[in-house]
């Protein structure tokens, strides 16, 4: 019963993709209910508009990127590069180290006491392994937004100023506009202006998400990293979270891992697919759904792959 | 082959249903033990204070001499026949089982006991006088008679006077004597303490070589000659209240027709427990109830209140929780957050679950040879090196009391808050992390917050231990009669050194130290039970400090 529910959601995404591919994708790309979401893939760029990574500046550079859990090794061999405000888009099955390699980019891997990491990764041209790095300072300039919404179990106001006060920011006026500005940005604001001193852990579940994000942006980070954001999430809120990537990544660099095709389509302007430890392709995102190189990254993406 | 069909009790068995039975039952016979003992130490305890009629009966002794008595009657048993002389003649030979009672016939100091059992059936003619009047006394236990008239010195004021005018003087030498120790302790109590600080003082001065003449010794010595003079002022003043105190007395008659005189100095109250009706009985229970709770001991803790024993335990137990809780949380905050896991974490912490089970007798030995005798003895060398040889924090007190007790519950604490830590989900440590925050800057803003339920809970257990503890108190601190609070108006207020009062060392002291066995019972019982209820007001206000934290943070815990 399950596995005849699960076959056909494959054959349908099959489909979509197949779909896809006879269709110019410079209109919509076609999801399942594509008519009742509104995201804004009109903007996904059509074939003249194409990007490729020459024309960006680059945010991220990972080289010769390995990383070993003990004796296994979890990344291998990476090489790749985030440009500066696009959004780049991680997919791949489970346990392909799409989330190790994301995490490494603020070193959220620290914590565990059995990683090892060799390569080099820069951030705007600083390697962030370099000994002299201050890994909180770090972090501060790399946000991350978690699978799970994570509020603290505070007020709302105090959720977006824990960043700041960390920083030492406490006057009460400043605090008081980042906190309204960064809710805003995070498109939470109208929601939640009534109730600032109400504990974020009654908020609801794509709230408590972009109270996450809204936390995340009030400390003016220059890269957003979000792992699997929408997952714990219902459509609608889903939605309202991939509507918010679209916006900030005037503002900021986005690196979101996700499992689902369809949405790493639609809010991403590059996407990398990666398979086992290893980074198989990586392309803007409607030439690596469209026009695939790899054989593996389309088997993949057409739903073939397992 | 079939298996044979299952008997009735087979399937009772299967359906579960005696499971239930048997954890229910469990349940309930905790709940019933704990009432019951609840029920039993307060029943006990709390009928100590009924004024319970008083009789006035003839008694045949064994030697035949018939006596006249009054008393209250406070129990009666049952006994075989076979527990008592064969030779009684008073109990009639058929008798198997023969009834006793126990009165508090009072006036120690004319019977030499204020308890006898007497056998029911060698009292006769047992009345209830309307004016047979209890009187009791600062000295010598209770008083059982008539009265019979008041006297100012040696002159005869009233003969046959009203009750009232007997419950006016004892007002009014109630009042004084009250005013009388209000300065001997507080105000001539005062000065005592200053005085001896002077001599420190100037025993410091001599210690640290300042020649004799100096200006320092000056001060002290003019300081010294104004608070003499404010002392003889007040022992002047104590005189004359003395004097006026000593000024009246009444007469009264024992049962056998004894005169016997009492100055209304030594009386505390007097009351006719025959004509009072059941409001006046409510008001006299509810007033002596009082005098237990709030006022001082007195004849050898028989009488009286326990008022310093309450005080000491609740202070000895709020400077543990301030001194066990940051001990044990910083403990089980590098515990578990920043020590490595490994052999040795795990080795420690057997060693400290450990610590919770060693015997609590072992923990006051080594408090007193380690905090009192070492540490108090290098903290008095240098710091009170004025008033040695007399010691000031090399001596049992409730600091090192305070101290032990807390190495004595720091596991619990230590346990329960590594378990509140273990609790907080990792996404909001990284949450925190990812947001710029130092490890120490995630624990103190919002790990530790979060865990503040767990701290609570082990705070919980460690008051409930810590109460409860007697026998390392007896080695560190506590005594049977303190001569003040470790609270009070003398700078610095809090005096840690002092000894204290405590009331489970109370119960063992009333219970087993003291010299009127029968008088004591019920105090044991009373004093029991108002250490439970401390114990459970201790409790209830952790615990609801608790709930409302958890409730704050429950939510977060659950992601």
């Amino acid at each position: 019963m399950q596995q005849s529910r699960t076959k056909q959601i494959i054959v349908e995404m099959a489909e979509q993709t197949e779909a896809q591919d006879r269709q110019p994708p410079a209109k919509v790309l076609p999801t399942p209910g594509a008519g009742r979401r509104a995201v804004a893939v009109d903007s996904l760029p059509g074939p003249a508009g194409r990007l490729t990574l020459a024309d960006e500046s680059l945010c991220i550079r990972v080289r010769d990127f390995n990383l070993y859990y003990g004796d296994k090794q979890a990344l291998k061999d990476i090489n790749m590069v985030v440009p500066e405000r696009r959004v780049t888009a991680f997919i791949g099955p489970s346990g392909c180290g799409k989330s190790t390699l994301l995490r490494c980019f603020n070193r959220m891997n620290d914590l565990i006491d059995i990683v090892r990491a060799e390569g080099e990764i820069t951030i705007n041209n600083e390697d962030i392994f370099h000994p002299s790095v201050n890994v909180a300072e770090l972090r501060r300039q790399v946000g991350m937004v978690f699978q799970k919404p994570n509020p603290f179990p505070k007020s709302v106001y105090e959720n977006v100023a824990y960043g700041l006060r960390i920083q030492g920011v406490n006057d009460r006026r400043s605090l008081d506009a980042i906190v309204e500005q960064s809710l805003k940005g995070a498109a939470l604001w109208d929601e939640v202006k009534d109730r600032l001193d109400d504990n974020a852990l009654g908020l609801s579940g794509g709230q408590a998400q972009r109270l996450v994000i809204a936390r995340a942006i009030a400390v003016e980070p220059e890269v957003l990293l979000l792992d699997e954001p929408c997952s714990a999430l219902d459509p609608i809120s889903t939605l309202k979270v991939e509507e918010l990537i679209y916006e900030l990544k005037a503002n900021y660099t986005i690196v979101i891992v996700t499992h689902n095709m369809q949405q790493a389509a639609r809010v991403s302007d590059y996407t990398a697919y990666m398979y086992l430890g290893e980074l198989i392709e990586f392309n803007d995102t409607s030439t690596l759904f469209t026009n695939p190189e790899r054989k593996m990254t389309e088997d993949y993406i057409t739903g073939r792959y397992g | 082959m079939t298996p044979a069909p299952p008997t009735a009790i087979k399937k009772w068995f299967a359906t579960g249903v005696p499971y239930i039975w048997l954890n229910a039952s469990t349940v309930s016979l905790s709940i019933i033990m704990v009432v019951g003992l609840v029920l039993l130490i307060m029943v006990r305890g709390l009928g100590h204070f009924w004024p319970g009629p008083v009789a006035a009966f003839t008694y045949t002794e064994a030697t035949g001499e018939r006596l006249a008595l009054a008393g209250e009657l406070v129990a009666e048993e049952s006994v075989p026949r076979a527990r008592l002389p064969d030779d009684d003649v008073r109990i009639p030979a058929a008798m198997a089982v023969v009834e006793r009672r126990l009165v508090k016939i009072g006036n120690r100091d004319f019977f030499g006991l204020d308890y006898r059992w007497v056998l029911a059936a060698a009292m006769h003619n047992v009345t209830y006088p309307a004016d047979l009047m209890v009187v009791e006394r600062r000295e010598w236990g209770n008083f059982y008679g008539y009265l019979d008239s008041i006297k100012e010195g040696d002159q005869i004021i009233a003969t046959q006077p009203e009750w009232a005018l007997l419950q006016h003087y004892i007002t009014a030498s109630a009042a004084l004597f009250d005013e009388i120790r209000h300065i001997e302790k507080e105000l001539i109590g005062k000065i005592n303490y200053r005085m001896e600080r002077l001599r420190l003082r100037e025993r410091a001065l001599a210690l640290d070589g300042v020649a004799a003449g100096a200006p320092a010794y000056a001060e002290i010595a003019a300081e010294r000659a104004m608070l003499e003079d404010e002392y003889n002022g007040f022992t002047a003043q104590l005189a004359g209240l003395h004097k006026k105190l000593h000024q009246f007395s009444f007469v009264a008659t024992l049962a056998n027709g004894e005169k016997m005189e009492i100055n209304f100095a030594k009386v505390v109250r007097a009351w006719r427990p025959n004509t009072m009706n059941l409001a006046d009985k409510l008001v006299f229970y509810f007033t002596k109830l009082w005098e237990f709770i709030a006022e001082d001991p007195r004849e050898a803790n028989t009488e009286g209140g326990i008022f310093p024993a309450i005080y000491g335990t609740v202070m000895m137990v709020m400077v543990m929780a301030v001194l066990v809780t940051p001990f044990g949380v910083v403990a089980a905050v590098y515990l578990r957050e920043y020590a490595r896991q490994g052999p040795v974490t795990r080795l420690i912490r057997i060693a400290v679950n450990n610590l919770a089970g060693v015997p609590s007798v072992v923990y006051g030995v080594f408090g007193l040879g380690f905090f009192v005798y070492f540490l108090g003895g290098s903290i008095d060398e240098l710091f009170f090196a004025a008033s040695l040889p007399a010691p000031t924090f090399g001596t049992p007190g409730l600091l090192w009391a305070s101290l032990t007790l807390a190495i004595l519950t720091v596991p619990v604490v230590i346990v329960s808050t590594e378990e509140g830590l273990s609790r907080v989900p990792r996404a909001i440590r990284e949450g925190s992390l990812a947001l710029g925050a130092t490890k120490a800057e995630t624990l103190w803003r919002t790990v530790l917050p979060m865990t503040a339920s767990a701290m609570m809970t082990g705070l919980i257990l460690a008051i409930a231990r810590a109460a409860g503890e007697v026998a390392p108190l007896m080695l560190v601190g506590v005594v049977k009669l303190a001569p003040s609070l470790p609270l009070d108006g003398n700078f610095p207020f809090l005096h840690l050194d002092r000894k204290f009062m405590h009331l489970g060392f109370h119960i063992y002291d009333v219970g087993f130290q003291s010299p009127n066995v029968e008088a004591a019972r019920p105090l044991v019982y009373a004093t029991a039970f108002l250490l439970v209820l401390i114990i459970i007001a201790l409790n209830l206000t952790a615990i609801k400090i608790r709930n409302t934290l958890r409730e704050k943070y429950r939510a977060a815990e659950q992601n």
